[in-house]
């Protein structure tokens, strides 16, 4: 089965809770372990909040993209935003990385997203965009 | 993200209630960082009984709090979580600055008999 979906929202924090909510009621039909499924909630959640904290450093009036694919029990995951870019993407994927130290951040967000998801890819362009690509294959039960 | 807060001797206890994101550290923030300087907190106790949810930003939110008691000889310690919880708080290395226990009942042990 094929299907998709694609969205755009605020950037502001209460909207981390709607991203996770969506892409649950997007996968409702599927028959995923609950395991996957909060694997997936998870990815999601660490990928919105990096685009509103970092990407857009909480400037609602900005948007943030999210689109999500399905084909062959394989779900494709992207989140987009046109903020301020990641100037080297290999340091800010290290464990313990943060721009923002001062502000409890635990510099864990790509580092979840790499553990819990099949495939990780993250591009962007200073001052333009960040496009956080990923890939989680499961098995309906 | 609701939480109830006790404060015994030198301890804060939090219960959480919710999901531990981004979307609910601002309050729970605005509402405890104050109380632990006030009250001269050295432990916290985090209760994730009813937290079914936790992200990276849960885990900054309880590494800013560690970094608050830290200097009066503090300790964090945290019980209850659930296994998703679990992977997450082993994920990011807390372990080395915080005690897991099974429920309150074994963290107020600990405590006393420091």
């Amino acid at each position: 089965m094929k299907n998709e979906m694609h969205v755009s929202f605020s950037a502001q924090n209460s909207n981390v809770i709607f991203a996770r909510t969506i892409a649950l009621g997007f996968l409702v039909n599927l028959k995923i372990s609950v395991n996957v499924l909060n694997e997936i909630k998870t990815v999601i959640s660490e990928a919105v909040t990096n685009a509103i904290v970092h990407g857009y450093k909480n400037d609602a009036t900005k948007l943030v993209e999210m689109d999500m694919y399905i084909d062959s029990e394989e779900l494709t995951i992207v989140v987009k935003d046109y903020g301020v870019g990641i100037e080297d993407v290999e340091v800010a994927k290290q464990p313990m990385y943060s721009t923002k130290e001062s502000e409890d951040r635990a510099g864990l967000g790509f580092t979840i997203m790499e553990v819990f998801t099949d495939e990780l890819v993250v591009e962007s362009k200073l001052n333009e965009y960040t496009i956080v690509t990923m890939k989680k294959r499961y098995h309906e039960e | 993200m609701n939480v109830q807060m006790t404060i015994r001797g030198g301890t804060l206890v939090m219960r959480l209630k919710g999901d531990l994101d981004q979307a609910s550290i601002e309050s729970l923030k605005r509402k405890s960082v104050d109380i632990i300087d006030k009250y001269y907190i050295r432990n916290i106790v985090f209760n994730f009984e009813e937290v079914s949810f936790m992200d990276s930003s849960g885990i900054g939110y309880i590494i800013g709090r560690y970094t608050q008691v830290k200097n009066r000889r503090g300790r964090i310690i945290v019980c209850s979580m659930n296994s998703l919880i679990e992977r997450i708080f082993n994920l990011s290395g807390l372990k080395r600055i915080c005690s897991v226990v099974e429920n309150e009942e074994q963290a107020t042990k600990i405590l006393e008999a420091a």
